[in-house]
């Protein structure tokens, strides 16, 4: 059974903090096919288009009849331990520092034959359901989870290096005055986050919800605006040693386009504080998490940003909105290079209309905060990197995935 | 006092005090606060161009970015839709002997601090004439408050129905244009008028009167109440923008000595 | 078991010959590059042979660490100019490749004098590189997933073979301390501290159920030897060995979910048909002993023992060089070093010191016969590459 993990003690404050060792991330480019996978938590194999081999590890000629149409494919996960064994003396300093590590042979039910990491709970002979995980470097990983739940699983020390879960965690929820700031605070709250920061931006205007996160417990409103360099660095100064998990919750949706608005007013407003916005929390909290990433059982581990899908392809509708987060998200792929070093992981929710005000007009389905909030935290314990919330969303992952110029012509008639 | 060097060694000797009625320009201080589907009001930004590095290794300086009206501003006539066609209504135009000007300052501390809604009438104006005299003509009549003693949070006074601070009642606005021909008005709070005058008719009127007939407005003061009731002079000259509605500005009080 | 029944339909090695064996003493770390190593074992090839570089018109290079160099680059480097030329890069299997395919060529006229030699360095940090770049699957697959290189693969490997054929750590043991035993006869062996069975089973832990003695020690090295006919040994004034017969299988049995047995399975008969002898007739056997847990399947593999009773079969045999089994007589890569593609010659050429009569360690008594293997690359999850030899004294 796993052992539930303990509350970090209190640090030494005249202790050093150790470096995040690094995992080398260089893999073949058909095993960033995985990669793919991992990022959005599907199970994912080449499955042969000619003969229906599924392969592992990735190739490029089907092992059984010399294909190479080897799309990637969603797989069965579920699979025995053949054989297991525990390095107890490894060759990276990573693993040297996270020794004893276990590590098995599994057979897959679907075919193939895999090098795992073992869940503490599973062992020779255990049946189990394989999840492809990124490690701390962004590579993929395969990872055997029991394939019945067991008690505290998800506190397995081995598993914990591949999520970002935010028990016992510190996290700064960067804007606390809309409904979705809000959402998350309750909802990291509820995961077990030792403290929620809040950032309030213009503590002079007033709030719907101000009263109950004064009142909520580990919760601390700090001021903070995006928008103001001034600001960053002084919240990061006075709290970005403890923020373990950084949640970017600022929000500017606005319909119109280009052409139809007057002047670029809005449009600067939303590039300030979403790709602008995110490069002060990256200049200023960045480097501290970075060099806290492997810091204990609340090392610092993620940097999320709650992206409009609409990022991906411009809406129309919203357009300069859509520019926006489009800056926003090419701002993340950077910062996520960048955080890799210290084993941060950026993780990116992509997310339709919403139940807010400034998608009023917007058709649905639309996504609520909390259930937006309750993806966050699943995302963060699953150690999901791209996160596709709701079905507009999804859908517009599956319709880019197909054919962008048809998505692009679909968007632009709405 | 026609002698200019006169005047100058008043200042140096204080004789003449100088009283900087301005707010110090800052990222967190408040501005207008409209509904968020209307253009916004941008705050006071400053972006470090280089600070004696590798930016520029022996020099410090900042690029700022703000509103016409953020912080200590002044208003020009143009900024109101009841100005917009008069002559000389910009920053740029208005000529510039209008940017010194004797004022007079009407103490309501004590009703705003009683009433956040406390609104100046013709009444009050005429009561303070009573002592102080009639308000002379083409001066700048200034409402202290003492609203720019309070915190963010109180200045700014914003309640669900909006923002409550006082200001001028619109027949004491227009009867200080049209019977004492005021230069301009000016307050402390973040408007020239109050903060529920959208509810008024004329909506805005120390706007709408104002600006109307040509009159400017200053507003975000402070230190009022280091001003006599009259017998000061303010030097309140707003940065000379092409068509500019208004600026951020400095103004400067000159106080008789005691 | 049976082995003369069937006839090999394969043309016989005639009177190609194997001589020369040299050994250069193994260091722990070593700031030489790969190419001093590989220089320093032709240098005293030549030396022993009376020849000049010149002379040698084949050569075969096996090494991991030559970094930009290929084999032909390598010609320009050290002053050779063969008109027969290979790059074996087979790991464990190197030396047997090498030699086989020598063997042809000589046979059939390709070149006269082919020299071959296996050589690596072994610097600071090279055994970690050499194992986070070693293949593709390995990059991706394996390494990333503990960093236990080979001890983490030859862990399942073990723990496998235990569980099904009932194996023990002492079994494992057996191997390791007789080799321990002839090490200490061999003086270019960079272990030869008496090994008990009891200091073998309390070593430290490396992969469960592999602990410090299963592993062998990397290092820096170089083994060589030359091919030729025998009548061209003869006029060299070197005692010589003949091929009876040789096989080579890669990736065999790649649907076993655990590899318990390797490429030999598949071409022992064909290896013992060629031969025209049987395994009651080897006087001496070198495994390839990365792990002692591949030394047992070679036992079964090649025939010496039925599949799953090498556990059996260590036990009822001594294996030292005085035993009735002597096995891996220079003490092997277990206790001689690992020098990266040298020790897939390192069993090769001691066979050949043996039948020849010119063992550096103890001499196995009237050797005549000896069946050398070997195994590698350690590609994914298992050693894809198995190699047999029949080695007969001229």
């Amino acid at each position: 059974m796993s052992v539930p993990v303990s509350p970090p003690p209190r640090r030494n404050p005249v202790a050093r903090t150790g470096m995040p060792a690094l995992l080398s991330a260089q893999r073949s480019r058909a095993t960033h096919g995985l990669t793919a996978a991992a990022a959005q938590g599907l199970f994912c194999l080449q499955v042969c288009s000619d003969c229906g081999t599924r392969q592992y590890p990735p190739r490029e000629a089907c092992s059984h009849c010399l294909s190479a149409k080897l799309p990637f494919r969603d797989v069965d996960r579920a699979g025995v331990v053949v054989v297991d064994t525990t390095i107890r003396i490894a060759g990276e300093i990573y693993f040297r520092e996270r020794t004893p590590w276990r590590i098995g042979t599994v057979q897959l039910d679907c075919g193939p034959i895999v090098i795992a990491h073992l869940h503490g709970d599973v062992s020779q002979g255990s049946r189990i359901r394989m999840e492809l995980l990124t490690d701390k470097a962004g590579a993929p990983a395969m990872f055997a989870m029991p394939a019945v739940n067991t008690p505290a699983m998800q506190d397995d020390r081995q598993y914990r290096e591949f999520t970002c879960d935010p028990k016992f965690r510190r996290v700064l929820v960067t804007d606390g005055r809309t409904e979705i700031g809000q959402a998350l605070v309750r909802a990291l709250s509820d995961a077990g986050a030792r403290k929620v920061f809040v950032g309030i931006a213009n503590p002079w205007k007033p709030f719907a919800g101000k009263q109950s996160l004064a009142r909520a417990e580990n919760v601390e409103c700090v001021q903070l605006d995006v928008t103001d360099t001034a600001s960053v660095v002084e919240c990061a100064a006075q709290i970005g040693a403890r923020v373990d998990i950084l949640v970017n919750t600022t929000e500017h949706i606005r319909l119109g386009g280009l052409m139809d608005q007057t002047g670029i007013g809005i449009a600067r407003e939303a590039l300030e504080l979403r790709s602008l916005g995110l490069m002060r929390l990256a200049q200023s909290f960045g480097p501290i998490m970075r060099a806290r990433g492997a810091d204990g059982v609340d090392s610092a581990c993620a940097f999320v940003n709650l992206l409009a899908a609409h990022a991906l392809m411009n809406w129309p509708s919203y357009g300069a909105s859509s520019a926006a987060e489009a800056a926003a998200l090419s701002m993340s792929q950077c910062l996520r290079s960048e955080l890799r070093h210290g084993g941060i992981r950026v993780v990116n929710m992509f997310v339709g209309p919403l139940e807010t005000e400034w998608y009023q007009n917007a058709p649905p389905p639309k996504v609520s905060p909390a259930t937006l909030a309750r993806a966050v935290v699943q995302a963060l314990c699953s150690g999901q990197e791209d996160c596709f919330v709701g079905e507009v969303a999804r859908d517009l992952r599956a319709r880019l995935a197909a054919n962008p110029k048809a998505l692009e012509r679909e968007l632009g008639a709405a | 006092m026609t002698d200019l060097l006169e005047f100058a060694a008043a200042i140096a000797a204080g004789t003449i005090r100088v009283v900087d009625l301005t707010q110090t320009l800052t990222p967190e201080f408040p501005v207008l606060a409209l509904p968020p589907e209307f253009g916004q009001c941008a705050p006071f930004r400053m972006e470090t161009v280089s600070r004696y590095d590798a930016r520029g290794p022996a020099w410090y300086w900042n690029n700022i970015s703000l509103n016409e009206h953020t912080g200590t501003h002044f208003d020009a006539p143009i900024h109101w839709i009841s100005g917009r066609d008069l002559p000389a209504n910009a920053v740029d135009t208005i000529p510039v002997q209008n940017f010194v000007a004797p004022a007079v300052v009407i103490d309501c501390a004590a009703q705003s601090a009683a009433d956040a809604d406390f609104l100046l009438t013709i009444t009050d104006i005429q009561d303070w004439e009573a002592t102080h005299g009639r308000i002379p003509a083409r001066s700048w009549c200034l409402l202290r408050t003492d609203w720019s003693r309070r915190d963010a949070v109180d200045y700014a006074n914003l309640r669900d129905d909006g923002a409550h601070t006082p200001g001028p009642a619109p027949e004491a606005v227009r009867f200080l244009v049209e019977q004492r021909d005021v230069l301009g008005f000016g307050t402390e709070t973040i408007g020239t008028d109050a903060g529920q005058a959208h509810l008024f008719n004329p909506p805005f009127p120390a706007h709408f009167y104002m600006h109307g007939r040509g009159r400017y407005g200053l507003q975000c003061l402070t230190n009022l109440d280091q001003l006599p009731a009259v017998g000061a002079v303010i030097f309140a000259a707003p940065l000379k923008i092409r068509g500019g509605s208004g600026s951020p500005l400095r103004v400067i009080a000159l106080v008789p000595g005691t | 078991m049976s082995f003369a029944a069937k006839a090999s339909k394969r043309l016989a090695y005639d009177n190609v010959v194997a001589c020369a064996p040299i050994s250069i003493a193994y260091e722990r770390y070593s700031i030489e590059s790969a190419h001093w190593w590989i220089g320093r074992a032709l240098h005293a090839l030549i030396t022993k042979a009376g020849l000049a570089p010149l002379d040698l018109d084949g050569l075969s290079v096996s090494s991991f660490t030559l970094g930009l160099d290929t084999a032909v680059g390598l010609t320009q480097h050290l002053g050779v100019s063969p008109r027969w030329l290979d790059h074996v890069p087979m790991g464990g299997a190197s030396g047997i490749i090498a030699l086989r395919r020598a063997a042809r060529a000589v046979q059939c006229g390709d070149a006269e004098l082919v020299a071959c030699v296996a050589g690596d360095t072994n610097q600071v940090d090279t055994f970690r590189k050499t194992l986070q770049g070693f293949s593709r699957f390995a990059q991706d697959a394996v390494y990333p997933y503990g960093a236990g290189g080979p001890n983490a693969s030859f862990a399942l490997i073990t723990q496998h073979y235990m569980d099904r054929y009932q194996a023990t750590r002492a079994d494992f043991g057996r191997i390791c301390v007789a080799q321990r035993d002839n090490a200490m006869q061999f003086g270019q062996a960079l272990l030869r501290k008496p090994l008990t069975l009891q200091a073998y089973l309390d070593a430290r832990a490396v992969a469960d159920p592999i602990h410090l003695f299963d592993c062998v020690m990397p290092c820096a090295g170089a083994e060589a030897f030359l091919v030729c006919r025998e009548q061209t040994a003869c006029a060299l004034g070197l005692p010589s060995v003949r091929l009876l017969a040789t096989i080579e299988r890669h990736n065999a049995f790649a649907d076993d979910p655990v590899q318990y047995r390797g490429g030999w399975a598949k071409d022992a008969d064909e290896l013992w048909a060629m031969s025209g002898v049987t395994p009651g007739d080897i006087d001496l056997l070198e495994t390839y002993d990365d792990y002692p847990v591949i030394s047992m399947m070679q036992f079964e593999d090649l025939g010496f023992c039925q599949k799953g009773e090498a556990p059996a079969f260590v036990r009822a045999h001594d294996l030292t060089v005085a035993g009735d089994f002597p096995h891996n007589t220079s003490g092997g890569q277990l206790s001689v070093g690992q020098a990266g593609a040298a020790g897939g010659y390192l069993g090769l050429v001691e066979a050949m010191r043996q039948l020849t009569g010119q063992a550096i360690g103890a001499q196995v008594h009237n050797a005549k016969t000896a069946v050398v293997s070997g195994f590698g690359m350690i590609n994914y999850d298992r050693g894809l590459a198995s190699a047999a030899a029949v080695l007969a004294a001229v």
